[in-house]
């Protein structure tokens, strides 16, 4: 099996799509000519052409609320943000139209876009390049948001986005882009939108998580398993909608529960993680949850000294696994 | 509008190619999206009904804008004032009043939405929200799978003088503009947002804005009926000529309060409202069609009783209609027939 970066299996996923299906497209900033800011869509205008690779006018909510008018009367778009952070001017369009169309009308009509957005942080990328907006959009009904860690989910999920008959949120991680590589199959498969997925066995301490910070808990699983710590990791893959079983799987495994993203810990995802722990197992845990996310500010700065005290690394999260597994 | 028409000398809706038979049906339609409109205030001020908001004084455009369409295969964005031009399209009073009791059999939206918020996949009627002029880059979505797919049909969207101030609006215009998308944009310029006039929301023309984003926008009297027929139709052949988009504005007044809730006299005289009600579209067109010849008081007599048993149908049908069950509440959230609502 190939052995492939994050972003080519993204890239690889649109392509396959597109050649599967004439009604897929891409629209966004810099998509087609330029094949996109990262290169996620390099090669796409060259094989499918200018409308099937769109370059847009600079008007994110124009972007969204386009490829909801195409994918109401059949096409499947994939709108995207070029950074998540220029999400927000077309928040109104994803929350008020996309997410509620089919609801709202009954039934009646529906919305199967995709809008692909790069999250995180750790590129230099200051306060408007580095943000993860998913607890803007988790909690909204009506969307699907998935946020895939290895290459092969990353492909596997945005085929399954292109096919789903909803809105699906695709966050994808842009420090990962080059950063994370992982075996991809070349033909095609789906990963089911709503399977979280263990990445790690083990019996001491479980964590739960998504996207980039994974790789850190999988390094210092790593390590602590030398030192004697079992871990057990949980990839969420989906964050909406959550995986409910997964998650008590795995906490049922170990007892000790950690919940790790990068997002900001105040209303994240790992509240809502937690409440369903709460609210199933309560009397099965031996520790109280830990959460380990972004700092409750409003965004990354610039400098190295903030962006490195941001962001999670292995260490930060060695430690607090080491800390929950001596509780 | 009215020119009387002499011996001889063709009547202005057979040069603009509708039939006398279709003129006839647009004054039809227009008087009945306007009982309908007075019914459903009567409905609420007797306490059947929680809300309406109304469209009268802005049917004429809307219904005449309809019959400029092809009802086969358009698409249309309607917004909530558009009772004239969703009954154009097919939608019936039954239907309507369905909606405004919030009725389970209500297509637009299984009696989910407010009243006014249209949706019917069968008619092409794309379901709507309220933030105001969301749907605009919707209807240049339509358009652009038109293109893409090349089915010579346009889409259609309506909004407010107000609504043409919102960012969606200037991006779905630019979009349209840059990829000449066959999308006709007609501005219902009623020349109140609630309770704010015109002058304090524009400084200019709407029909102005289509200049910056290269297309024609026209300023029409939306009182004239053939007026605006022919506007739109000639946009619509623009649009599927490959030609791009146009932006119309249609000026009128809203006669009505906003809406249920709204007492218009707090921010406008009786004064001013009576004096456009003297310029109202319904009876100029009606006079047009008496001078015609295609129109007489005895037509109207019979056609006002026969839309009173109409409305007294419908009205009588959505009243004794069931409400959706309290768990259809959490159907409908995703693909599938499940409880979705809670599930997670």
């Amino acid at each position: 099996m190939p052995v492939m970066d994050y972003i080519d299996a993204i890239r690889l996923a649109m392509k396959e799509e597109m050649e599967r299906d004439e009604d897929v497209f891409v629209l966004g900033e810099d998509v087609g000519v330029k094949g996109g800011v990262f290169t996620t869509t390099k090669g796409l205008h060259e094989q499918f052409g200018e409308l099937r690779a769109m370059d847009t006018p600079l008007a994110e909510s124009a972007i969204a609320g386009v490829a909801i008018g195409a994918a109401m009367v059949g096409m499947k778009p994939i709108a995207e943000m070029q950074y998540s952070d220029f999400m927000f001017p077309a928040t109104n369009q994803i929350i008020s139209e996309a997410a509620k169309i089919r609801y709202r009308s009954n039934n009646d009509w529906s919305c199967p876009i995709v809008i692909r957005a790069p999250i995180g942080g750790g590129i230099f990328g200051g306060l408007y390049h580095s943000q993860c907006p998913e607890s803007v959009f988790f909690g909204t009904p009506g969307l699907k948001i998935v946020a895939p860690y290895r290459p092969y989910d990353a492909k596997g999920l945005l085929k399954a986005a292109v096919r789903d008959a909803d809105p699906v949120l695709f966050f994808e991680n842009k420090k990962g882009y080059k950063l994370l590589s992982g075996e991809v199959p070349e033909d095609d498969y789906i990963v089911p939108i709503g399977k979280a997925n263990v990445l790690r066995e083990g019996d001491d301490i479980t964590v739960i998580g998504y996207s980039m910070p994974l790789r850190f808990v999988e390094q210092a699983a790593e390590e602590l398993a030398q030192e004697g710590i079992s871990t057990h990791i949980l990839d969420l893959r989906t964050i909406q909608p959550l995986d409910k079983e997964a998650i008590l799987e795995s906490v049922r495994k170990t007892g000790k529960v950690m919940i790790v993203h990068e997002d900001n810990k105040t209303g994240g995802v790992g509240a809502e993680v937690a409440a369903i722990i709460v609210e199933e197992l309560l009397y099965e845990l031996d520790a109280p949850i830990m959460r380990l996310c972004g700092p409750d500010v409003p965004a990354m700065p610039i400098n190295p000294p903030a962006e490195k005290f941001f962001l999670l690394n292995k260490d930060k999260v060695k430690d607090a696994m080491k800390k929950l597994a001596m509780y | 509008m009215t020119q009387l028409s002499s011996a001889g000398q063709q009547f202005r809706h057979l040069e603009l190619g509708l039939t006398s038979e279709q003129a006839v049906d647009m004054y039809k339609m227009m008087v009945m999206a306007r009982k309908f409109d007075e019914r459903v205030l009567l409905l609420q001020r007797a306490g059947k009904i929680n809300f309406h908001v109304s469209g009268i004084g802005q049917e004429v455009a809307q219904v005449a804008a309809a019959f400029a369409l092809d009802r086969e295969q358009d698409y249309y964005l309607p917004y909530y004032r558009d009772y004239g031009f969703v009954l154009s399209v097919g939608m019936t009073l039954r239907d309507l009043m369905l909606s405004v009791f919030a009725k389970a059999e209500d297509p637009n939206s299984g009696g989910r939405q407010m009243p006014g918020h249209f949706g019917s996949k069968k008619l092409r009627i794309v379901t709507g929200s309220s933030p105001v002029t969301t749907q605009v880059p919707h209807a240049v979505g339509i358009a652009l799978a038109a293109k893409m797919k090349k089915n010579p049909l346009v889409s259609f969207v309506t909004f407010g003088e107000g609504s043409s101030n919102q960012g969606d609006f200037h991006e779905g215009c630019n979009f349209a503009g840059v990829h000449k998308l066959p999308v006709i944009l007609m501005c219902e310029n009623n020349q109140y947002a609630i309770s704010v006039p015109i002058h304090k929301q524009l400084a200019g023309k709407v029909a102005d804005r289509a200049l910056g984003y290269g297309f024609p926008g026209i300023q029409v009297d939306g009182n004239d009926a053939l007026e605006v027929y022919r506007v739109v139709k000639e946009a619509r052949q623009r649009a599927v000529a490959g030609e791009g988009p146009t932006l119309i504005e249609a000026m009128m007044y809203r006669l009505s309060p906003h809406s249920t809730s709204d007492n218009d006299l707090a921010y406008r005289t009786k004064e001013e409202v009576d004096e456009n009600r003297m310029k109202d579209g319904i009876p100029k067109f009606k006079q047009y069609l008496f001078d015609c010849g295609l129109w007489s008081e005895e037509q109207e007599t019979a056609y006002a009783a026969e839309l009173r048993k109409q409305l007294d149908e419908a009205t009588e049908y959505g009243d004794k209609a069931p409400f959706p069950t309290p768990e259809s509440t959490l159907h409908h959230v995703y693909e599938g027939d499940d409880r979705q609502g809670g599930m997670n």
